[in-house]
């Protein structure tokens, strides 16, 4: 196993070095002059992140052009012939017509595809013929395949699993309901004036009724279904992790009542939420913790499936995390900020990332029918995550009152986040890697793919934000926002729908309309591209008319056009959503009629026994 | 390997490492940052009221779109004169039993920051109108209204605060438009928002990243006054409250146009006004005009560029001041 490793680490050490290299003529060049903004590291980064899917496209369009070019010639030379043709004399026309027809047959000659068949059709004796395709028939949406049937789950899990989806959902589409109107009052400041929906005591609604509502509902129940599964054991009770749900929801509601009529925590992102509110979240954290050791305790196999280590270790860093957040003994003073910078980083990096990663060790090689490609990558993202990761988060605060070295650290860690990065996105890759016929005639692997790729250029866009040179032009400005978005929505709910589309037709038999999965993948994804594209360019620009020490309002007004395809773009995104919660209705509605096969085989196994 | 066939010990070391990692990045750093950081001897407690006020903020969410900090980089200049250090932030304790302490640095400067907002515009009367609708004054604004701050009286008491809102804004109010005691307290937290001086001895910190001096863009018209845009100087330091029409908002602020002061051949008059502040038109009912050149510490050349705006512009045409009369006129006046 550790040979595996070693030339992979000493290809991926070169390629952090490189950047490490370029990180530190930035990190530590505080005395250096403004340079141009396009020889920036930072800027150089996303420009490469973004010339890469603007490079295939290139390459596609050529495709298309060289395919034209061959058409159109071709067609000139069906001209030629039939001006040769017409120049011909009537005897020589019967010869050469003769022996082209010869040579015609010649070429035209195919096997018939009966030789070995023959005529009769076909019996399937086995059961092995699923779906007759026609080819000859129309089709405007290509025909996936079909979830493949599993061995039945516990009822009384599944259950479960469908409760924390179908509540992860209804947050989902109220919390980007809130997320689309806030949006809007970009646009339309004036659109209403009520105190409980003014933007300053919405937009804490929408992140966290998404972050805690949605993300954290639908990993929890995804992570029963994998903890289970991976430690080979059955289930005992699922009565403490009910309670969990309802605490859950009962935080996300109250907290979020509480946000709209003007309590709140005092301002930190994300911990808006006063501490009796985020009791209940904690409680529930803390519920699904014990939960999910007691499993592990009692697993059925010897070693614990990297899943759950990812799974496991993210719960338990969240109650620390919690904790740092909520106990008062260090938050007086600046003390606060620098907690604050901790806990909203740890919250993305250590909750959703890390428990998102364990799920997707999980479903990635299971949806693909293949073993993960590295158990050593897994390890080597696994500890460079915890190194890296839980010393990066005062990058929020850098050029601030903070101390210097804590910036710095910041920034050293956010670098050193390029190892676990690219050391999960290989392994994911290349698990995939002989499997990418499969992602056209599926319709889960898209949503593994977009998280895959988000996973990648998300993350390392990050790292770029956080030199102090590229700080300077981004900070403060909405290019956090786009960023924030590629990430929770790009990698995490890519991710959590992939599985769930995954999961759900597993627990119930039951698929979504196939048609209707792929107008939610396109209709999110391009809307987040509209979201987050001009956002991004537009907040360069503010923060170059920042530095250019242009009049602020001015500044303001530039960002209109921008923020109204960001409003464009989240419209697309919302009704995906809609789309989305429909799709799961469709997979956990009780149908009326009976499932005839079911009740015959159980007839026939009492017979059996009888 | 054992360890990961081994529940215990795979999640003991895996806490135990980000524990640790947590002690050094957040946990030591935010206890010495609580205990090593004296409040600055010339800052002051909030008074009451202020402290009514910054609940209001908080309640609010402000925070969603205004920062409080100064960084130590040269676009923040604008923002204060020093950045911003640990002390400034030593005097917040946790709000209550129910609430954390409240800093609020921000993360977010979607509007503008507020450091030093009482310094930049102490006008009460100005922040009333802009907080009914921000857009009265700032056509631009994207900022919310905040009209629940405010209560509609047939006839106002003598002891309330009418707020002068344009025309337009009102949307058929027909009685007083009168601040409600969370506005007052909310202005008056805003107004308490300045920088305070570092004692005598301390180095200031430095303003990391300075401006090179760019050579006019082609295209640009090459102003008088040294180069600086005298349009642009106006929108930061003036437009809020006399528009960018110049003609102010009536019964709220004075027009510039055709303005006796603005248009005196004489300028000494107009610079004192900006530099000392003025309350002659009290009468008429316009509130007190700040001493905005001292409290945005202009310079001579920025006063000139402002002041040659002011007199050529919405068919004004008096003739420009250059920076020398401006020197000469600020040493007359002592400023």
């Amino acid at each position: 196993m550790i040979n595996r490793l070693k030339p992979k680490i000493s290809k991926q050490g070169s390629f952090v070095l490189i950047f490490l290299l370029l990180s530190s003529i930035c990190a530590f060049g505080q005395e250096q002059k403004t340079k141009d903004i396009i020889t920036n590291p930072g800027v150089l980064i996303t420009i490469v992140l973004i010339l890469i899917p603007l490079l295939i496209a290139v390459y596609l369009a050529t495709a298309k052009v060289r395919n034209l070019v061959k058409k159109v010639k071709a067609q000139d030379v069906n001209e030629q012939k039939t001006a040769i043709s017409q120049s011909l004399r009537e005897d020589e026309l019967k010869t050469l017509r003769q022996s082209l027809e010869n040579r015609k047959t010649a070429v035209e000659y195919k096997l018939t595809n009966k030789e070995l068949g023959g005529d009769l059709p076909p019996e399937d004796a086995k059961g092995m013929i699923h779906r007759v395709s026609e080819v000859n028939i129309a089709r405007f949406i290509p025909d996936k395949k079909r979830s493949t049937k599993r061995p039945s789950v516990n009822p009384e899990l599944a259950k479960l699993i469908i409760w924390y989806l179908g509540g992860a959902a209804f947050w989902l589409v109220l919390g980007t309901s809130i997320g689309e109107y806030l949006g809007i009052k970009f646009v339309a400041p004036d659109v209403d004036h009520i105190s409980w929906l003014s933007f300053g005591r919405l937009r804490p609604v929408h992140t966290n009724m998404v972050f805690w509502g949605w993300c954290s509902l639908a990993m929890i129940g995804l992570g029963y279904y994998v903890v289970y599964t991976v430690s080979n054991t059955i289930v005992k009770s699922l009565k403490s992790a009910w309670l969990a749900f309802w605490l859950i929801n009962a935080s996300v509601m109250l907290g979020s009542l509480s946000l709209m009529a003007g309590i709140n925590n005092g301002g930190g992102e994300y911990r808006e939420y006063i501490w009796p509110i985020m009791l209940l979240f904690a409680i529930g954290v803390v519920i699904t913790l014990i939960n999910y050791l007691n499993i592990i305790a009692k697993r059925a196999t010897k070693e614990i499936y990297v899943s759950n280590w990812y799974i496991v270790s993210a719960v338990i860093f969240t109650i620390v995390i919690t904790l740092v957040a909520y106990l008062p003994f260090w938050q007086n003073g600046l003390g606060e900020t620098i907690a604050q910078g901790y806990y909203m980083h740890q919250g993305v990096g250590m909750w959703f990332m890390l428990f998102v990663l364990g799920l997707v060790y999980y479903f990635l090689p299971q949806q693909l029918n293949t073993p993960i490609y590295s158990y050593s990558l897994g390890i080597l993202a696994f500890w460079t995550q915890i190194l890296f990761y839980t010393v990066i988060g005062t990058h929020h605060f850098i050029f601030s009152a903070i101390p210097w070295w804590l910036q710095t650290t910041a920034i050293v860690g956010s670098v050193g986040m390029l190892i676990p990065v690219a050391a999960g996105t290989t392994n994911f890759l290349m698990t995939m890697r002989g499997n990418f016929h499969k992602v056209g005639s599926s319709y889960t692997l898209p949503f593994y793919l977009v998280g895959i790729v988000f996973y990648f250029t998300g993350s390392y866009q990050g790292t770029a934000e956080a030199f102090r040179s590229a700080n300077l032009y981004w900070h403060f400005t909405d290019f956090t926002v786009a960023h924030s978005h590629l990430t929770m929505y790009g990698i995490i709910t890519f991710f959590l729908w992939a599985f769930i589309y995954t999961l759900v037709p597993r627990l119930t038999g039951k698929e979504p309309t196939h048609g209707l999965v792929g107008a939610h993948f396109w209709m999110a994804l391009i809307g987040m591209m509209f979201y987050t594209v001009p956002l991004m360019i537009g907040s360069t620009l503010r923060g170059v008319e920042w530095m250019e020490g242009k009049p602020f309002i001015d500044t303001v007004a530039n960002m209109a056009p921008y923020w109204v395809w960001r409003a464009i773009g989240g419209s697309l995104m919302w009704a995906s959503h809609l789309i989305f919660a429909y799709n799961l209705y469709t997979m956990t509605r009780k149908s009326g009629d009976i499932d005839t096969q079911t009740v015959l085989f159980n007839q026939l196994n009492r017979e059996d026994n009888i | 390997m054992e360890i990961y066939n081994n529940h215990k010990r795979l999640f003991i070391v895996a806490t135990v490492m980000f524990l640790a990692l947590t002690l050094y990045a957040a946990l030591i750093p935010a206890y010495r940052a609580q205990e090593d950081n004296a409040p600055l001897p010339n800052s002051k407690p909030l008074t009451e009221q202020e402290l009514a006020g910054k609940a209001v903020y908080v309640k609010e969410g402000c925070i969603a779109c205004h920062t409080q900090q100064v960084r130590n980089v040269d676009m923040d200049k604008v923002w204060g004169e020093r950045p911003s250090i640990a002390s400034d932030y030593a005097r917040n304790k946790r709000t209550d039993f129910w609430r954390n302490t409240a800093n609020l640095l921000g993360s977010e400067r979607t509007g503008p920051d507020l450091t030093e907002i009482g310094k930049r515009q102490p006008s009460k009367e100005w922040n009333l109108i802009h907080l009914f609708n921000p857009r009265s004054v700032v056509g631009q604004s994207v900022m919310p209204a905040y009209p629940w701050l405010f209560e509609i009286k047939e006839s106002a008491a003598a002891a309330d605060v009418i707020v002068q809102v344009p025309e337009e804004y009102r949307k058929g109010i027909t009685g007083d438009i009168v601040a409600t005691e969370d506005a007052l307290n909310l202005v008056a937290y805003l107004q308490s928002l300045k920088q305070v001086s570092l004692p005598d001895g301390r180095p200031v910190p430095k303003f990391l990243y300075p401006k090179e001096a760019t050579p006019a863009l082609a295209g640009m018209p090459a102003a008088e006054s040294g180069g600086l845009d005298g349009a642009s100087l106006y929108a930061a330091n003036c437009q809020s409250c006399h528009q960018a029409n110049g003609e102010g908002l009536p019964g709220a602020f004075p027009s510039l146009k055709g303005s006796s002061i603005v248009l005196d051949p004489d300028p000494t008059a107009l610079i004192t006004v900006i530099m000392k502040g003025y309350n002659g038109r009290a009468k008429e009912g316009f509130p007190e005009m700040p001493a905005i050149g001292t409290n945005n510490n202009l310079k001579p050349e920025e006063i000139s560029a402002i002041i040659s705006h002011e007199r050529t512009s919405w068919g004004n045409d008096a003739k420009k001041v250059s920076v020398e009369e401006v020197k000469a006129i600020l040493d007359q006046i002592g400023k």
